[in-house]
């Protein structure tokens, strides 16, 4: 495997082009960032995109009859559009903008949760999840009564869903990410969404980690909630989707109150607006849903299975090329089958910290951690990792000085 | 990278002095840096309002175990009264290195001040990094 072969079918040099941050030195090198599961960079046409709004047309949404509001509202709208297209939402009226995946979860729990979990209920969870599909539904646990259970995984960070269908008696709602953000395994969500409304349970997705990496499309994967950022999708911080199904959403009551989420109010109680509006109380990120929508456009011309097919050679190569650092451990599937570009390692007992800094000192940006899953670490019994992790931008020559960087790591520190 | 990890730092780290446990200390505290999982255990012995001997033992980057190295070579031999009076600035001195603008890293390397004055001040009196 070569990066000629990449070149070949991903003009990768162009498009990192785009990206005005990839051209900068770092630490007298040029950057090579591998912490895209963290946080994406942003390509020159999402940039402008925020700047354009300001300039041009900045004006509050849904509320002015003047023609600076009503392009705003216009942009607003057509932005929800698109990102109901990227996942192939039924309806627009089905995305909801939110800050983030967390946002979008505690929506969920707040929301859906409070009024339908009773004591005794019980909510399926896995042992990998991130914080953020985690700590929301142990505050939901604590004010109804409801039971965490855990999926387990196996010797390869897998879920072992052997004993799935006895697991899911009494579960009303399973809440699992598509693909870790530390191990890289991709679930078989639709697999899992089919054995748990067999069982009379719902399920949540945490997308944080897929959405910006394969085609993700919420009717093939028959499921009823999907979370996701748009910061890590080439889009600013500070907006996300909640999507869910239509009937879900209509059935529950507002998240925060506020204004733009209301029908009629008086001084005493309130009507409360359609789906989505009814969860958007308050000006929301206009700005950056308009950008995100830019990204989505982005994403979908270089193509979602170009990119996902562009990160999996990366994934194989990197995998093949640690395999020869000594002393180096990757967590997860060795494979690059079901599995995406996060990869987390330990490098002998040289701590993340120090692997992490010295990368930084070649000009590599990695993650050091626990990644937000300090259930999953205590599972592998480390109390921290180092990550890389790829995206469309990412070179195969990038993985050659993570490479070099980390021998030279192991031996200062060895 | 050679400012952030210059010989000495590296040697502490490969060589940590004064490291294990004390059997029946007079003090032990241990404290721990959430972010990064690193683990920092003090075991003191005292006598006569000084501190007579010490062993830390614990797991983190070579900054918070070289740290940890360096401080327990001063505090031999100090009053009790010093030691809690013993500054971040002090030990941020004795490492050596520019890590004022660094707020990940100088957690790391203040975790064994922090974890020697929660022994000091007794149990639930970890101080935050601001008033070390």
């Amino acid at each position: 495997m070569t990066s000629s072969m990449t070149l070949d079918q991903f003009d990768i040099l162009a498009l990192r082009r785009e990206f005005p941050i990839l051209s900068q030195p770092m630490n007298g090198k040029t950057l090579a960032f591998l912490d895209s599961a963290a946080s994406s960079q942003k390509p020159r046409r999402v940039i402008d995109c925020l700047e354009d709004y300001y300039r041009r047309y900045n004006a509050n949404v849904h509320r002015g009859v003047y023609r600076l509001s009503e392009e705003a509202t216009f942009a607003f709208e057509r932005a929800r559009g698109k990102v109901a297209r990227f996942i192939n939402a039924r309806s627009q009226r089905e995305v909801v903008f939110v800050r983030n995946t967390t946002e979008a979860i505690n929506l969920v729990a707040r929301s859906w949760g409070d009024v339908n979990l009773r004591e005794g209920d019980r909510i399926l969870l896995s042992v990998m999840e991130h914080h953020s599909n985690l700590v929301p539904w142990q505050m939901l646990a604590q004010r109804t009564g409801a039971k965490l259970e855990f999926l387990s995984l196996d010797g390869e960070g897998r879920l072992v869903l052997d004993h799935l269908d006895a697991q899911l008696q009494g579960v009303r709602l399973v809440a699992l990410t598509q693909q870790s953000n530390v191990l890289g395994t991709i679930n078989p969500v639709a697999e899992i969404a089919r054995r748990a409304h067999a069982a009379g349970a719902l399920i949540l997705v945490d997308g944080a980690q897929s959405v910006p990496h394969m085609p993700v499309d919420v009717q093939a994967l028959d499921i009823d909630f999907l979370a996701f950022s748009g910061h890590k999708m080439c889009a600013p911080t500070g907006i996300g989707v909640l999507w869910g199904r239509r009937a879900l959403l209509e059935q529950m009551p507002p998240f925060l109150g506020g204004g733009s989420m209301i029908k009629v109010v008086s001084l005493h109680e309130s009507s409360y607006a359609d789906v989505p509006a009814r969860f958007e109380a308050g000006t929301p990120a206009i700005a950056e849903a308009i950008a995100l929508g830019e990204a989505v456009d982005f994403l979908q011309e270089v193509g979602m299975a170009r990119i996902y097919a562009h990160e999996r050679e990366l994934l194989g190569y990197a995998i093949d090329r640690l395999a020869g650092v000594e002393g180096l451990t990757i967590y997860g599937p060795q494979t690059t089958e079901m599995r995406g570009g996060a990869l987390s390692f330990t490098l002998e007992d040289v701590h993340p910290h120090d692997v992490a800094a010295a990368l930084d000192s070649e000009g590599i940006a990695v993650r050091a951690g626990h990644h937000c899953t300090q259930p999953l670490h205590a599972h592998l019994n480390v109390p921290a990792t180092t990550r890389a992790s790829f995206y469309l931008y990412n070179t195969a020559e990038e993985v050659d000085r993570l490479v070099a960087a980390l021998d030279k790591a192991r031996n200062l520190f060895g | 990278m050679d400012d952030l990890y210059r010989e000495l730092i590296l040697e502490h780290y490969k060589h940590p002095h004064n490291h294990g446990r004390l059997e029946h200390p007079d003090i032990s505290a241990e404290e721990h840096n959430p972010l990064c999982g690193d683990r920092i255990r003090l075991d003191l012995r005292i006598e006569h309002d000084v501190i007579t001997d010490v062993r830390f033992d614990g797991r983190g980057c070579a900054i918070s175990q070289a740290s940890a190295s360096m401080l327990t070579d001063e505090l031999i031999g100090m009053p009790v009264e010093e030691a809690k009076r013993f500054s971040k600035e002090r030990l941020l001195d004795l490492i050596g290195i520019p890590l004022e603008h660094n707020p990940v890293r100088i957690k790391c390397a203040l975790l064994a001040l922090k974890t020697l004055k929660a022994g000091l001040y007794g149990v639930g009196h970890a101080p935050d990094d601001d008033d070390l």
